[in-house]
This record gives structure tokens, sequence and C-alpha cells, in this order.
């Protein structure tokens, strides 16, 4: 089964969910990345003209430069949590493989056996693995036991006043409820047709077609909900 | 309890925690973010518990998330990790790579030897190792009638080589620990060309007697860098055998923990390299000092490198 739900178990008891990344937004995010650290190449070039390119300026440099082929995905994924700018615009986060954020050691030894991942050419090596693993992981994710799981927005619930609870006229079992408060939440998500299709499933239920048939599964699911 | 109160009683809390995770920089709020930890695990349980709606749900593992996060979240306190770092992880780090190392520096020394004899005792030799203009520029560099050894040098042509020093060894010692992912043969190449060159030129430059310029200027350097590269090698191969030789675990988890055994290794090989570059563009390089000096402090700093990298094993828990 497709599924890019990780889950683990975490201090406290509970098991945590996340939503593992795949190759398109991580490859979009290394673009973003890409186009920065040419730019921060380009300014530091600039910027060392005036110190002599043949003396200190060019040492500081080749230094910078070191650091920015190297360097630069450890030093954002471990001072902005498991974000380099790139990520952070994608809404994408690297993190060890128990949902912690990344420690300076495993995000070093995923970048830098980014080189084995780029093998043969244009991570082609790391996009088959990368596919042939539930957890999207590149060899430098599998070696240093990491993973890019996407970070939550806060999503904020739907306002549901405005609907007024109506007991239902039978017992329902527990998940029975949950569908039809799912089915009230995500109404503003589904098209008016289809919400209807939906709701004429329970005409037994509801004695009702049509709009009046969804608005009646929805005041079923604000009592469920809890609202008098 | 039905949901909608369920959301009422603790609206303000997670309202709280929200604002808290919005900005986490400010200031150490990690204890307060502890006194949220539990109660928000325990109210995710139970929304999961009594099948709430799943919006509810994916919110509250969301919070939860955030917390942990912040909670676990890398902490430096440099001074500290470096302390431990230096005078346990490291030494207790080569201890336990020591077959790896001792496989390493043999790949490296043996193809080195060959050569080295091959080129020393046949004049043609170098040309099968080296191109000759490659040749041509070692010659040069290290000619005794030259006056500075290699490049006319001034203090700031030394800061030159010494970030081109860091950029070169360190990016090569980087790769050879990469190429230990491909079982290992990546790493292996690394090493015996390495050694191959090496040992090339030093026969070489020992036939044309070139002695007095050769050995003085690397011998300084060479403890850190050879070691930090053999060491580079030793932390790619321990990635390879443990894909090839998993023992009681899975290839897979063989390979995540070998990840986590090399760190201390790689942070070490970065640590030599930029001390091999400090010595190589400051000190190597300079033509006025006398040679036993240079011999002198090369033969110091090699034996206090081997001291170092034997210091390992007391660190070993038994």
């Amino acid at each position: 089964m497709l599924d890019t739900r990780y889950r683990v178990e975490i201090p406290g008891g509970i098991h945590l969910e996340a939503q593992v990344v795949g190759p398109i937004a991580r490859c979009f995010a290394f673009l973003v990345d890409l186009v920065i650290r040419g730019l921060i190449v380009i300014a530091l070039m600039l910027a060392s003209i005036p110190l002599g390119i043949s003396g200190m300026g060019g040492g500081f440099a080749l230094i910078f430069l070191f650091i920015i082929e190297w360097l630069y995905p450890v030093l954002f994924e471990v001072m902005a949590r498991g974000q380099t700018p790139g990520k952070k615009l994608l809404g994408i986060a690297v993190v060890n493989d128990d949902l912690s954020p990344v420690t300076p050691g495993t995000s070093l030894v995923r970048n830098l056996l980014r080189t084995v991942d780029f093998l043969p050419f244009c991570y082609l090596a790391g996009l088959v693995t990368m596919l042939s693993n539930r957890r999207f992981q590149r060899l430098g994710d599998l070696a240093a036991g990491t993973l890019v799981v996407s970070t939550p927005g806060s999503a904020k619930a739907a306002p549901i006043d405005d609907v007024r609870p109506l007991a239902p006229p039978t017992t329902l079992l527990r998940n029975e409820q949950t569908a039809i408060v799912n089915f009230l939440q995500r109404g503003s998500q589904l098209s008016q047709p289809r919400q209807q299709e939906l709701a004429a499933i329970l005409e037994g239920i509801t004695h009702e077609k049509g709009e009046d048939g969804v608005e009646r599964l929805h005041r079923i699911g604000a009592w469920f909900l809890g609202m008098r | 309890m039905k949901q909608h109160e369920f959301e009422a009683r603790h609206a303000a809390l997670w309202q709280q925690i929200d604002a808290a995770l919005e900005k986490p920089a400010q200031g150490d709020n990690s204890e307060r973010l502890a006194e949220y930890y539990l109660p928000l695990c325990q109210q995710l349980a139970i929304a999961k518990e009594r099948m709430y709606d799943s919006a509810l749900v994916d919110r509250l593992n969301n919070r939860v998330l955030g917390l942990y996060r912040e909670l676990y979240r890398y902490r430096a306190d440099t001074r500290l990790n470096f302390y431990a770092f230096f005078w346990r992880d490291f030494p207790l780090a080569i201890y336990r790579h020591r077959f790896f190392i001792l496989a390493a520096l043999l790949v490296m020394v043996l193809p080195g030897l060959v050569t080295g004899a091959w080129t020393y005792f046949d004049d043609e030799a170098i040309y099968s190792v080296l191109d000759s203009s490659q040749v041509r520029h070692m010659e040069r560099i290290y000619d005794p009638e030259a006056q500075t050894l290699g490049r006319e040098r001034e203090s700031d042509t030394d800061i030159l080589m010494f970030g081109f020093y860091i950029k070169n060894n360190i990016s090569v010692a980087f790769r050879c620990f990469a190429g230990g992912l491909l079982l290992g043969i990546g790493t292996l190449f690394v090493l015996f060309f390495n050694g191959m060159f090496m040992g090339g030129i030093a026969g070489h430059l020992t036939r044309l007697d070139y002695v007095d310029t050769f050995y003085p200027f690397v011998v300084g350097h060479g403890s850190f860098e050879l070691t930090a590269i053999v060491f580079s090698g030793a932390a790619g191969l321990r990635l390879g055998y443990a894909i090839l030789n998993p023992g009681q675990w899975r290839r897979l988890e063989s390979l995540r923990r070998a990840g986590r055994e090399v760190v201390p290794m790689l942070y070490g090989i970065v640590l030599m390299l930029i001390i091999a570059a400090f010595i190589e563009a400051f000190w190597s390089s300079s033509a006025s000092l006398p040679i036993a000096v240079k011999y002198s402090v090369g033969a110091a700093l090699w034996a206090l490198v081997l001291l170092y990298a034997f210091s390992g094993r007391r660190h070993e828990p038994r």
C-alpha cells in the first residue's frame, strides 16, 4: 500500500505520526538551495577581490567555498530545526528516524554521503534508493538514520457553530459516529453533489433526500460532537 | 465526554502551547514546554481512544510533534562536548576502528611502498603514475636550487594555501569516507591511488636527491594529514563492512548503526585536517628554518599523533 504516514512511539507512551516526503518536493528544495548557494558563492567571489584573489581574499574564499560545498546543509539542518532555506520554503524538514530533530552527527553523515547519492549523475542512485523504500530515504538517509517529513502548518478547524444539533434516531457505533463527525468537519471540502451522494447512503437513518439529507447528517454530527 | 466539551475544556491550554511554539526561540522556555508535554500526550491518547474526529487528532498530533521537537532539539554545549570529544569520544572511536584503520593503512601504504620502490629504481616509472606536466611541477617545487619551497611565499600566500589545503584535503577525506557506502570499494580506490601517488612522488624525488627539500616539507603536516586520511578510509570501510557483514542485524540496521558510530571519526578527521592545513601553510613551507628543526618538530608531531591515537583503549568500558 502506498502510504506516506510514518508512525513512531515516543516518550510519553503515544504514537506520533508524520508524513514522509517524496523526491519531487525534495528536488525542488534542493534546487532552491542550489540557487542560494550559487548566489552566496558569487557574492563571496566579489567580496574577496579587494582582499587580493591570490592572497588573503583567495584563502578565505576557498575556505568559504569548502563550507558552502560540504557544510551548507549541515549548518542549516542543525541550527534551523532540520530546515535549509529550500526545505523551509517547501515546508519539509529533516528528522531522525524517531522524529526527533537532527543532531550534528546524523546531519553530517547524511550530507557527506550525498556524494554517493549523486552517482552516477544527477542523484540517480539517491532517487532509485528513495523510490525503493517506504520512507523515501536516500542512501545518506539510510546510513544516518534520518528521513524527510513535511512540517505541518497549523490547520484551523472550520467553525461549525451554525449547525443545530439533532439527536440521532438510533444507536450508532463509535466508528460510525466518527464517520458522521468527519463528514460534518469536511463539509467545506466536498462539493454539494458529492455530499448529497454520500448522505444518500445513510437515507435509512436520516429519512431525507438531497440537501435535506446532508443537513440532517450535519446536525447529527454536531450532536455527536457534543453540541447541545 | 463529548468532543465539543473536550475541546472547550482544553482550548486555553492549546492556545498557550500554540503561542509558545510560534516563537520557540525566545529564551529558554523548555521548562514550560515540558509542563505542557505530558498533559498533551494524554489528551492525544484520549482523543484517539474516544475516536474523536480525525482533524482534532491531527491537530493534537502536530502539537505534540512540535513540543517533542522543541524538547528534544539539539542544544549545543560546545565546551563540554568538545572536552568529552577530545579526551574520550575520539580516542575511543579510534580504538574501536582499529582493525579498519589497520586495513586502510595497508591499502594505502603497500601500493605506496611498491610504487615508491619502482620510481626510485626506474627513471621512467614516474611517468606511468603522473603525467609529465605534473612531474615537472613536482620537480620545480622541490628543486633545492629554488630559494623558497615551491611557491613565492608571502604571508598572504600562506593564507591562500591554507584555504586551498582545507578545501582540497578535507574534500578528499570526505570522498574517501563516502566511497565506503559503495561496499567499501570507493574508499579502497581513494586509499590505493593516494598511496600510489604519494609513494611514486617520494620515490622519484628521492631518486633525484631532493631529499633535503621534500622530506622536511612533508614530515610536519604529514603526521596529521596522512593519519586523518587513513582514519577517513577506516570510517568508510566501516560503512562498507556493515553492509557486507551485518552480523546479527538486518543490513539496513547494521548500516545505520555504523553511520552513528563513525561520527566521532568524522569530527576528528576534520579537526586533524584543519591542523594539518595550518601546519602545511604556515610551518612546512618556511624555507628559512634549519632542516634539523623541521625534522625534530616533525618527529614531535608524529609522536603526539601516535600517542593520541593509541590512547583510546582505556576508555573502552569493560
